[in-house]
């Protein structure tokens, strides 16, 4: 192994064991199936609707993971510069770049895990009826991307700030702008005074075409390009902060 | 093996390090000493390739810091001043973190961490949770971190601060053991570490560089370097010495001894015996000082304090 992926696989590790270390993981798995649940059940009335669909399910996550993503993911940079670990981490031959990648990584790994416990809701689905198997796939490949896109977002705003608090805020501002970016209160908005075009720029930032493409379950490259370059540039934005923030 | 050429870094207007170079071959173990805010953590930093220099240049074993670090770190175990530790780690599972990093694996990885343990007294703290520890494990945590890729550097800020003596005996003397085919360069301000454990001092003030010696030779600018003190009962003992060509004055303590301060450069230890001799005095002790290091660390830092204000 080379080692580019000997550090990223390393710092990934520390990272992953650090969620189960502390009491952190546990909490946030079991609110995070609760949450879930609840919407399911209660909210989108899965039972009443006599649909054996997963609509109910998926179509909560992106406001589910807008608030519970930050909070996994504002610790990864906000807590090695209170604490001063990244003087460490960072003069023992790791890059920026193999750091953060090992912590997007973990922490996007983390959420994976937390989205496969749902796994009871497409077993309800299918014991009660016969739901599109395909389109159930197609969705959860869709909530992974979110919940990556998500991980990618925090891990910025936690590089930009040493305080935890303020990291969570500003990932939770972030993915609202990037969940409501596509709903005509914000076009409305901006269509008062800016030029289409630049409607049109900003809505197509919107995570939600692209989300629920997928969870229609139809997977178009265009969607996984879409998501893909979120995460690329956020860890990109990452990099440079890190790089120009860092020890000074 | 570490060559700073002309190291400049600032801080928006505020410049922390100001034309500072040195030279650092195996063996020795360097004493970086300064008041606080002289620029030794920042200088260390740069040498560590935490921090890219404003200008200037460092290298390590021939690699240029800034422009390769994650080559020069390879051969540098740092020890950062504040002593950063993963808290809800335990001490065994730092080291192996570290020693992954470092690039070992399996039984090798487990080996060297075991030694690092031994070697730094960790042993019986080896499963605690490292955010239980007591300040002098935290700091060994941290030095035995520096140890596991058995590098040819050691860079090492403040290794004693906050110890107890008993601790601070066990680090220098592990300084010490290490220090044989190595470059050891630690920052102080406790100047008795210097005397005790380094082979050359580096004084830093205001960022600059204003003595590099031994501390033998940094001593001997003392005043009262070879100053004799003699306890003894006689006649006009002050008197008779203070007229010895090569005494420049004598003072009597309040408890009886006399001291006399030689002129730049001279010894006297023999004058003051011979006049002894001669006039028979009884003496009880003669002690010869071999200067004070925290009296020339004065001096030179407070004589460039001022110099500094005023051109300022």
């Amino acid at each position: 192994m080379n080692e580019a992926a000997h550090h990223i696989l390393a710092v990934g590790k520390r990272e992953w064991r650090s969620y189960f270390d502390s009491p952190v993981a546990y909490v946030f798995i079991i609110i995070f199936l609760m949450l879930a649940g609840f919407f399911t059940f209660s909210l989108s009335q899965f039972f009443e609707a006599g649909q054996a669909d997963l609509n109910g399910f998926f179509r909560w996550h992106p406001w589910l993971y807008m608030i519970l993503v930050p909070a996994v993911a504002m610790r990864l940079w906000a807590e090695e510069r209170r604490s001063g670990t990244i003087e460490l981490l960072f003069t023992v031959s790791v890059t920026p770049l193999q750091a953060l990648l090992g912590k997007f990584f973990a922490a996007w790994l983390f959420m994976v895990l937390a989205l496969a416990l749902t796994f009871t809701v497409p077993l309800t689905a299918a014991y009660l009826g016969a739901p599109d198997f395909g389109a159930a796939m197609s969705g959860y490949l869709g909530s992974v991307l979110l919940a990556g896109a998500y991980i990618a977002v925090g891990m910025f705003t936690s590089a930009l700030t040493r305080n935890q608090v303020i990291s969570f805020i500003l990932a939770v501002v972030i993915g609202l702008f990037l969940i409501l970016a596509g709903y005509p209160p914000v076009t409305d908005l901006l269509a008062r005074w800016a030029p289409m075009w630049l409607v049109d720029g900003v809505a197509s930032f919107s995570f939600m075409p692209h989300y629920e493409a997928l969870q229609r379950g139809v997977i178009d490259l265009r969607d996984l390009v879409y998501f893909a370059s979120v995460m690329v540039f956020m860890l990109f934005a990452t990099q440079v902060v890190l790089k120009t923030k860092v020890g000074r | 093996m570490i060559k700073a050429n002309h190291l400049i870094k600032d801080f928006g207007r505020r410049r922390a390090v100001d034309d500072v170079s040195f030279e650092v071959e195996k063996g020795t173990v360097l004493g970086f000493l300064g008041p606080n805010g002289a620029g030794k953590t920042t200088t260390i930093r740069m040498v560590a390739g935490f921090l890219p220099p404003s200008a200037g240049t460092v290298h390590v074993k021939g690699i240029d810091v800034a422009q390769n670090p994650v080559a020069a770190q390879k051969s540098i175990g740092y020890m950062p001043e504040t002593t950063p530790l993963y808290e809800d780690m335990t001490v065994s599972g730092f080291l192996r973190f570290l020693a992954e990093v470092r690039g070992f694996n399996g039984a090798e990885r487990n080996s060297r961490v075991d030694s690092a343990l031994d070697r730094c007294f960790l042993q019986p703290v080896r499963n605690q949770s490292i955010d239980t520890l007591s300040k002098g494990y935290r700091q060994r945590t941290c030095l035995a971190q520096t140890l596991l890729h058995d590098p040819d550097i050691l860079l090492l800020d403040e290794p004693t601060e906050g110890l107890d003596p008993n601790q601070k005996q066990v680090v220098r003397d592990m300084i010490r053991e290490m220090a044989s085919e190595r470059v050891v360069m630690l920052s102080t301000h406790v100047l008795e570490e210097v005397e005790a454990i380094c082979t050359r001092a580096i004084i830093v003030s205001n960022g600059r560089v204003v003595a590099d010696d031994t501390p033998a030779a940094l001593k001997a600018r003392s005043s009262q370097y070879n100053a004799v003190t003699l306890s003894a009962e006689g006649e006009g003992i002050a008197d008779k010495l203070g007229k010895l060509p090569s005494v420049k004055e004598v003072h009597a303590l309040e408890d009886g001894k006399i001291v006399a301060f030689p002129k730049a450069g001279k010894s006297i230890a023999s004058d003051v015996l011979a006049a002894a001799q001669a006039n028979k005095w009884k003496v009880a002790d003669i002690k010869v000082d071999d200067g004070r290091l925290d009296e020339v660390f004065r001096q030179i830092t407070t004589t460039e304090d001022t110099k500094k204000k005023e051109v300022a």
